[in-house]
């Protein structure tokens, strides 16, 4: 078969049923794509040997009748999770060299259905970042390009999205705090889907805000979501927000049916000086659901507003609790003394070279939103804005909306270093339609939708009601189908 | 608020991360213009309302106060910059 990296997981489950492929040789095209593929950025550590056991290990099991929908399906894993013996390091210097001693969940359970690890994805250091350009490996690049620009993929899971767009693995893990999946899959092309905050166990993923943070699947379809997602998820005792609640067979929702579903459209998604073409796709969206037989109505969010304000008093709050971590004791980087230094310049000087500028911006902002006398300030009052923001949504559904659609991203991707003189609220801007999702815990999905008309993707966002995937899922499969998005980027690697 | 060049070097502090003297003037224009877009919650009427404590309507999980893992030291020591005899080794602490 040809072009075998190219294929979607259910197109590749198919094959292998088939015996028309083997998981080595899907396993081998794309170690092959992924060695010419450096100047992506997308892979930062490769594991081909532990691919290439992985992959004859799925054949047997094929051979034996005993597949998964997984078994035998290359995978790129984001550098956030734990992979036991394999460099782990959130795409920081301070974990430099830290190979853990244990397997994440999420990637447990994939092992454990039989997929392949064909190695490490780039990302912004600690899954802090919309451009992945503040990652220790360098850059990761879109492979998308219109013009001489080298154009990000987006972030936190900029190696993800890139790995996925540009057929160097079948899917990619991914994790979403304010839009780290959604954001980087409209920017590439591809579909993201952020589950309900406690339906993926977060055990053995490095924390960055552990009320928001959740994994989810990079893929090129919404089917190859709903089959991942089905591997992924699961209870955990190891986790104890992991929600203890039955399993679905999300691929079976998939109908296509949404007649009679009703589809909020909120009024405060429409910001002022968003771009005409954004509007537009949004405007084609709606007519794609109202064609399939959805009922559309106007709701209202609002809160929304305070969404990003709120997520920068909780975010940073959470990642300087969970980074205190790093200090140069257990693993990773420990700076150089010098003499007559003792243990607080040890912290001191460790974490000023260990992290980058990012990180330390918001760990430190993160530290003085907990201070004395500015917790109740800061601190409490996001929690409270939170609460109305989760509030809004619950009155929406309250209100029998099944859905709620909003474009995925506010622009398509731009140029790397193009936001480098930019003041940090800039930058975070580019969550403004994703992060109110993370603050609700509800599951989101970014579908491409359409092109820009430079010719770059752009996505629409799907969120759905807490623990309702399968639906969302079908909706998200509904309007994939009437956008019928096949582009793909030209390959310049 | 706004934060002033000592206000930085305190929370950088409190961070243990080392901010040299001559970046805290920038470190404190950061955090002001990030601070000010924060302010913006200002705005929202929150009286009477309870800070978010769970996004999902559950109770944190008890469980039974026992060791239910352990008995690897080398694994738990196999990371560390500088581990000697069975434990972690850092500057000395006390005189």
């Amino acid at each position: 078969m040809s072009d075998l990296t190219k294929l979607t997981i259910a197109a590749a489950r198919e094959a292998l049923s088939k015996g028309e492929t083997t998981a080595v040789e899907l396993t081998e095209a794309c170690l092959a794509e992924i060695e010419a593929a450096d100047a992506l950025g997308a892979f930062v550590h490769k594991t081909p040997e532990i691919a290439l056991d992985q992959a004859k290990a799925a054949d047997a099991r094929i051979k034996a009748g005993e597949a998964t929908a997984m078994t035998g399906i290359p995978l790129g894993i984001k550098d956030l999770f734990c992979t036991m013996g394999v460099a782990s390091q959130a795409a920081s210097g301070i974990l430099d060299g830290f190979k853990p001693e244990y397997e994440s969940t999420v990637t447990q359970n994939l092992f454990g259905a039989g997929a392949v690890m064909l190695g490490k994805l780039n990302m912004d250091e600690f899954a802090m970042g919309s451009s992945n350009e503040t990652s220790v490996y360098g850059n990761a690049v879109n492979p998308w390009k219109v013009d001489e620009r080298a154009l990000t993929p987006g972030g936190s899971s900029g190696g993800s999205a890139s790995a996925v767009a540009a057929d160097l693995c079948l899917a990619a893990t991914g994790t979403d705090t304010g839009g780290s999946i959604r954001q980087p899959a409209a920017f590439t092309g591809i579909t993201g889907l952020k589950p309900t905050y406690g339906r993926v166990s977060r055990w053995g993923i490095i924390a960055f805000a552990s009320s928001l943070d959740q994994a989810g699947p990079m893929t090129k379809s919404v089917r190859d979501s709903a089959i991942m997602l089905g591997a992924m998820a699961g209870h955990d005792p190891k986790d104890s927000t992991s929600a203890n609640i039955p399993e679905l067979d999300f691929e079976a929702a998939l109908t296509g049916d949404i007649r009679g579903k009703v589809i909020g459209i909120p009024r405060e998604y429409r910001l002022d000086g968003m771009p005409a073409e954004i509007e537009k796709l949004w405007d084609e969206g709606k007519a794609m659901l109202a064609d399939a037989g959805a009922k559309l109505i106007d709701i209202t969010l609002p809160h929304t507003k305070y969404a990003l304000p709120a997520y920068y008093v909780i975010a940073p709050a959470e990642a300087s609790s969970n980074l205190a971590r790093y200090d140069g004791v257990r693993y990773g980087h420990r700076a150089r003394l010098g003499s007559g230094e003792g243990i607080t310049e040890m912290y001191e000087k460790t974490r000023a070279e260990g992290f980058g500028a990012e990180v330390q911006r918001r760990v430190m902002v993160g530290t003085y939103v907990l201070s004395a006398g500015f917790y109740d300030a800061y601190y409490n009052r996001a929690r409270k804005v939170r609460a109305l923001i989760k509030r809004d949504f619950d009155e929406a559904f309250d209100q029998g909306v099944d859905a709620i659609l909003t474009p995925a991203t506010p622009s398509a991707a731009f140029g790397l270093g193009e936001m480098a003189e930019a003041d940090p609220v800039q930058m975070y801007l580019n969550d403004v339609f994703t992060v109110t999702v993370n603050l609700a815990g509800l599951p989101g999905m970014s579908v491409p939708a359409g092109l820009d008309a430079k010719g770059l993707p752009l996505g629409l966002q799907l969120i759905g009601k807490p623990w309702e995937e399968a639906d969302l899922l079908n909706t998200a499969y509904a309007l994939e189908r009437a956008a019928g998005f096949v582009s793909k980027p030209a390959k310049w690697w | 608020m706004s934060i002033d060049i000592e206000t930085a070097r305190k929370v950088a502090h409190l961070a243990r991360i080392r901010v040299e003297e001559d970046r805290l003037p920038a470190l404190a224009a950061e955090f002001n213009d990030i601070l000010g877009f924060i302010e913006q919650l200002n705005e929202v009427n929150v009286d009477d309302i309870e800070p978010m404590t769970s996004v999902t309507p559950m109770r944190l999980k008890r469980r039974e106060d026992v060791v239910t893992d352990g008995g690897y030291p080398e694994k738990v020591l196999s990371n560390a910059p500088d581990a000697r005899v069975g434990f972690f080794a850092v500057p000395k602490v006390v005189e």
